[in-house]
């Protein structure tokens, strides 16, 4: 039973606290996207053995979903950052390398918006 | 047979008003119209009978005596009325307990997960009671608890239980 | 001391108090214990070695352990709800009075029917069940399955519920050593004068573990210990508390006995603590492995670590002839003890070619027989011990004497108590030398900063003599002996117990081999080692050695099977805690809630919500209340608590463009004063949730959600909001239990509530699908003119705090006008009438409003809404969608609910094609008919068509494909 640190109010919450929500950073097609753009939206979720980033709520607390990088293998967290972050912080990355150096992000952070499918983080 | 753990008591006369808001922008006017100071994140202050707690960055929750909500809420509508806000009387919908006695931490160590052993002296903790959600600080001689009207009934049942005599959380 | 019964030494008893004398029952003869006493020394005391039957071939065994390992001794303990089965007698504390009863015996202990199992030994071997599942099958289902439900099971479920109390608390602690021994007292103490919050939990009464038994100083030294930690502020000591599991991120699982078979002490018997550890000090320990020899589970073999805790803490001495058979000179220690306490001991087997360690020479020193190289050949007598036959440990098992004795005490060595270590992912070593698995420090468990969350010490790490905290004298390395002796026949593997308390044996787990079974998890399975209740804590190793040796490879290739929490078992009581009875779930309640309950009405769960169903009077049935109500409705009016119904407010110059995303349809158009039905789909395009919106100005709405959906919809709200368009700038607020909201239905709801006064209710003022604020009896209240039966109705929402005031004032003011109070049925049965959806009965989460002829809820001219683009997807576009329809019973029989329309043709299953089914189903007290609606492939183009309905067996419905609106067609009851 995993404990995260909600970074709005800064509670260190356990698991019965909270509300998971799935995969982080997914980008929303509507209408006018393509039949594979959102079939890879709506269904596409990566299953990761190691690094993930998920969604979770802080539901018997402030509410507020929140980002968790964690890795699945070990439970280790390498943080928790607000839901309104387009891509992982550099401080996660670095939290994420300093375990797993030969980790790269393959997301550009340095783009306004999520330029990419769900495809665009693995490890 | 011993005694209960704490004395667990409903509280009827408290008013409370919800207010949703970039507390950033809009704090000072909220404090000033509240006539407290703004709570830290995970804090509540408290001035006589008037409470102010942190409940999210963009929520806060006034408690006051019932008597005074509705002026309070009209002087907090007013104060907020230019900016992107939402001041809500929510006093009918929540329930408020007392939960006093030198042992009231452990009638909440029995249901709650938070560690409010920890919690500051002036800290307001939302989290669960066995399986109902609450939000709980210090008064003088033990805590308060507020959850849903709705499950009232629930929570007055298990904090009764877990209050039961002989069942302090002590090493036998 | 004879009164606390024969085999009771005249002296000794670390842990006993013979001044205080406890009767108890035992498979009804009356027995006497002393204080102190665990069940298993009470009963050895009184010369009760055979504690129970085994589970398969029902042999006789007794007790093989003392402590939380012990897979014999399994009693059913208590009486009516109290009574609890296979309770470990090793653990049980000793209460006066105890009402304790062997197990799977038939018609008793000594005399047991199914003890014919053990003849028939050769027909269960390992795999009996899979290979009797297989073939032949007459032969199972009449042979077999009979006998086997007969005999099979340990113990019994209680048939009364329990009436003991449980709890639960939480903690957070830096460190929680588990494990009192000496290695857990230092590891605390050491944490403790770091000045961290330190909890000590050991899970027997007694501080100590083994060290006070098995050194000459050990007392003093734990004193010292306890000493000490009693001293410290920031420590913690628990006694009688096991910790059973540890999970991730340091959550750890403790139960701590607080009255355990004492139900007389007025608290709860259990507290499961759930504790979050900064770290966990795994100090649990060691347990002594047995031999396998033929023979080794007749009542009085028992582990050398066992028979000495029996003489030093209890004062019991099991056997007054005793043999010792080890590989180590740990048991040496057993036959010391046996000395001192003045029992004869026949001769010390040692499988060894020489033992000259310190332990041995001072064996030999008192005169003893220490026979190495030897190994024992087989034991005479069924029920109890009555002669060891010896042979060299070398060969086939040829006898070369036989020694009389009556008890035996063997040792195969130890093996560390590595399940919390291995509970959440710390990995093992296999040590050659000390032929043991022990915890691999660079492979631990992890917490939530990627280190390690959990150590070990002593024993438990491995350290078996943790000679540097007791004193221990160096000792000569253990032989490994996994089968004794070297090269037993096959006639004695089938005598070798490996798991005793599913009686598997050697050679079953070679004959596993032998068919192929290479892994150790697939051979635990199809023989069942280590899958008793007692996990094979002393079982595992040894069947993994004999696997290793069947597959010739060595044991870490073997590998171990998979511990898993809990470490012994935890009763469903302490799991559940508060978690029953009243307060099972959180049931939430009304505002009027108690009125209904005195009106007697009868409540059905909606989510946790209880909602009045109907409202009996006298003998009615629900189906003629439910009847009532309606026509009461229908023809003058009735009153229906709606204040479960969700209420949110969504607020913000950014509001109207949210829930025109939120709802298919248009929200930012709804002029202030008006109200809208609106459907919620998910992204899937399923319609999850639906309701009326009425605007209250011009930046605020509130939203009617269904009862229960008012907090899955205000996260559904919070969700986008937050993690999509964050920098709309919207509030929400869920306001449900704030008002308490009544709907006054019926051609007289007007008329009621014009009585009430305070308000202008006209069609003028407040025209259908309007709201207005004012006062109704003087109470500040909202009132909307929304329909759900199709009559003239208003919902009426007030301050929750004056719901039942508002309640009675339209009760009393209505008496003349027969207002009813009318039930959930009732408004399920009339909304079918007029053909309203009901989320969860007309949508299944699979469902899209275009399915339920609702595209006039879905607004065109939106470029988005949540759902919008999976509704453009083919196949929910398809034409071939099943489609709402009316249903029409033709022969006046209510259609079954949830049954299936059949197609012709079958699928590639074989089973009957289908092309609909009914969502609804209803006797309607207005057309005094059968109703029902469902969804039927093209539907809406098939009127008049007839379908069948088979309903099981010959049983088959016909309805005719109508209009789903059955009554008031044209909508102009609404009107009033
Ligand atoms: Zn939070």
């Amino acid at each position: 039973m995993l404990t995260l640190t909600c970074p709005y109010c800064g509670i260190a919450a356990e698991e019965t606290e909270l509300q998971p929500g799935g995969e982080a950073h997914l980008k929303r097609f509507g209408p006018g996207s393509s039949d594979a753009e959102f079939e890879a939206y709506l269904f596409a979720r990566r299953n990761p053995k190691g690094v993930h980033f998920e969604r979770w709520r802080h539901a018997y607390g402030c509410g507020k979903w929140f980002m968790a990088a964690r890795d699945t293998a070990t439970l280790q967290v390498y943080g928790t950052y607000k839901a309104q972050t387009p891509f992982p912080t550099p401080e996660i990355v670095a939290a994420i390398q300093h375990r797993h150096p030969q980790w790269r992000p393959d997301f550009d952070a340095t783009s306004p918006t999520p330029t990419s499918a769900p495809e665009g983080l693995t490890q | 047979m011993a005694e209960a753990l704490a004395t667990i008591s409903q509280v009827q006369d408290r008013g409370m008003i919800q207010i949703r808001a970039d507390l950033a922008q809009a704090g000072d006017a909220i404090a000033e119209a509240a006539g407290l100071a703004l709570p830290e994140q995970g804090r509540i202050t408290t001035d006589g009978n008037r409470s102010l707690g942190w409940m999210s960055p963009d929520e806060l929750l006034l408690v006051l005596p019932l008597a005074e909500t509705a002026e309070a809420l009209a002087v907090l509508q007013d104060a907020l009325a230019t900016e992107h806000a939402l001041v809500l009387d929510v006093s009918d919908m929540r329930a408020m307990f007392r939960i006093q006695g030198a042992r009231a931490l452990d009638v909440l160590a029995k249901l709650c997960p938070a560690d409010l052993a920890a919690m500051p002296d002036d800290g307001l903790r939302r989290t669960r009671a066995a399986q109902a959600a609450c939000g709980i600080w210090r008064e003088p001689g033990g805590y308060a608890l507020i959850g849903f009207r709705s499950v009232a009934d629930y929570l007055r049942a298990i904090l009764a239980g877990a209050a039961a005599p002989g069942t302090g959380l002590d090493p036998r | 001391m004879t009164q606390t019964g024969p085999f009771r030494l005249p002296r000794g008893g670390r842990l006993i108090d013979r001044a205080y004398q406890l009767p108890f029952r035992f498979d009804g003869r009356q027995m006497r214990g002393v204080a102190g006493d665990t069940l298993a020394s009470a009963l050895l005391a009184n010369g009760q070695l055979m504690m129970g039957r085994s589970f398969k071939y029902h042999r006789p065994r007794g007790p093989i352990a003392s402590g939380a390992e012990e897979p014999n001794a399994l009693l059913g303990l208590g009486q009516g709800g109290r009574f609890e089965p296979n309770q470990r007698a090793t653990t049980t504390p000793l209460v006066g009075g105890m009402v304790t009863a062997s197990q799977n015996a038939w018609p008793s202990l000594n005399a047991d029917i199914g003890a014919v199992n053990n003849w028939l030994y050769r027909f269960f071997p390992a795999g009996f069940y899979y290979k009797t599942f297989m073939h032949p099958r007459p032969f199972w289902k009449h042979v077999f399955e009979p006998i086997i439900r007969r005999s099979a099971g340990l113990g019994k479920a209680p048939t009364e519920a329990d009436p003991d109390k449980y709890e639960q608390a939480y903690a957070h602690v830096d460190v929680v050593v588990v494990g009192g021994g000496i290695a857990g007292l230092t590891a605390a103490r050491d944490a403790g004068r770091d000045g961290k919050s330190v909890w000590l939990v050991e899970q027997t009464p007694h501080f100590g573990g083994r060290t006070p038994t098995d050194h000459a100083d050990g007392q003093s030294r734990v004193d010292a210990l306890l000493a000490e930690l009693r001293g410290m502020e920031n420590v913690t000591l628990r006694r009688a508390t096991q910790a059973t599991g540890l999970y991730d991120h340091g959550y750890l699982l403790v139960r701590e006995s607080l009255a355990d078979h004492d139900p007389n002490a007025g608290i709860p018997r259990q507290r499961l603590w759930r504790i979050r550890a900064g770290h966990v000090v795994v100090a649990t320990g060691a347990l002594e492995r047995p031999l396998s020899f033929a023979g080794n589970d007749v009542p009085g073999v028992m582990l050398a670590s066992a028979l000495r805790d029996y003489i030093d803490l209890y004062g019991v001495a099991p056997g007054r002839r005793i043999v010792v058979v080890t590989n180590n000179d740990d048991a040496y220690r057993t036959a010391l003890a046996a000395l001192d306490a003045g029992l004869k001991v026949v001769a010390v087997i040692d499988a060894r070619s020489t033992a000259d360690g310190a332990l041995p020479a001072a064996v030999r020193a008192r005169g003893l027989r220490v026979l190495t190289g030897s190994a024992i050949a087989g034991i005479k007598g069924g029920h109890a011990v009555e002669a060891v036959k010896i042979c060299a440990h070398s060969g086939s098992g040829q006898v070369t004497e036989t020694v009389d004795a009556d008890c035996v005490a063997m040792s195969g060595g130890w093996s560390p108590v590595v399940h919390l270590w291995s509970h959440c992912g710390g990995k093992l070593n296999w040590s050659d030398a000390q032929t043991m698995f022990a915890p691999d420090p660079s492979r631990p468990p992890t917490g939530a900063d990627g280190n390690a969350m959990a150590s070990c010490a002593g024993a438990a790490a491995g350290d078996l003599l943790a000679a540097e905290l007791t004193g221990a004298q160096a000792e000569s390395a253990l032989m490994p002996v996994w089968v004794m002796p070297a090269h037993a026949t096959r006639k004695m593997k089938f005598k070798m117990w490996l798991d005793f308390q599913n009686d598997v044996k050697v050679s079953d787990v070679e004959l596993a081999a032998q068919e192929g079974y290479h892994s150790v998890e697939h051979t635990k399975r199809y023989t069942t080692l280590g899958m008793a209740t007692d996990q094979g804590k002393v079982s595992n190793i040894n069947g993994l050695a004999v696997l290793s040796k069947a597959l010739n490879q060595p044991i870490p290739a073997t590998g171990t099977t998979t511990f898993r929490p809990p470490y012994t078992p935890l009763t469903l009581g302490a799991i559940a805690a508060e978690a029953r009875g009243e307060t099972f779930l959180p049931l939430r309640k009304t505002p009027m809630h108690g009125w209904h309950e005195a009106q007697g009405a009868f409540f059905e769960p909606v989510g946790h919500w209880r909602r009045p169903y109907c409202y009996p009077k006298g003998g009615e049935s629900h189906g003629d209340a439910v009847a009532r109500e309606i026509r009461a409705v229908r023809a003058s009016v009735g009153t229906l608590d709606a204040s479960t119904l969700g209420k949110i407010i969504v607020k913000g110059p950014d509001a109207g463009k949210f829930l025109d995303m939120m709802y298919t349809g248009m929200m930012s158009s709804l002029p202030i004063g008006k109200c809208r039905y609106g459907l919620i789909c998910n992204e899937n395009g399923f319609l999850i949730d639906d309701g009326v919106a009425a605007r209250l100005s011009d930046d605020t709405w509130l939203v009617h959600t269904t009862t229960g959906g008012a907090e899955r919809m205000h996260g559904h709200f919070e969700d986008w909001l937050q993690c999509e368009w964050w920098d709309w700038k919207v509030w929400t607020a869920n306001v449900t239990e704030q008002w308490a909201q009544v709907a006054v239905v019926g051609p007289k709801a007007r008329m009621l509530l014009e009585r009430l006064g305070g308000m202008d209710l006209s069609a003028e003022a407040l025209p259908f699908m309007g709201w207005a604020e004012g006062q109704v009896a003087g109470i500040p209240a909202r009132v909307y003119r929304i329909s759900f039966s199709g009559e003239l109705s208003f919902e009426v929402a007030v301050p929750a705090n004056r719901g039942l005031e508002l309640w009675e004032k339209l009760h009393e003011a209505g008496r003349d006008l027969d207002v009813t109070p009318y039930g959930t049925e009732a408004m399920h049965v009339m909304r079918a009438e007029k053909g309203f959806i009901m989320i969860g009965d007309e949508t299944d989460g699979t469902v899209i409003p275009q399915d339920l002829g609702m595209s006039w809820a879905i607004s065109k001219k939106k470029s988005d809404y949540i759902g919008k683009r999976a509704q453009e997807r083919s196949h929910m576009t398809d034409p071939g969608r099943w489609k709402l329809v009316g249903l029409e019973s033709l022969d006046g029989r209510v259609l079954p609910d949830g049954v299936y329309a059949v197609d012709e043709g079958v699928n590639a299953n074989g089973q009957r094609k289908v092309q609909g089914r009914v969502t609804s189903t209803y006797l309607s007290p207005t057309l005094d008919r059968p109703i029902a609606m469902g969804l039927v492939r093209h539907g809406p183009q098939r009127m008049g068509e007839v379908l069948e309905f088979p309903a099981g067996g010959q049983d088959s419905y016909k309805a005719r494909i109508v209009d789903p609106v059955f009554y008031d067609k044209e909508g102009s009851r609404a009107n009033g």
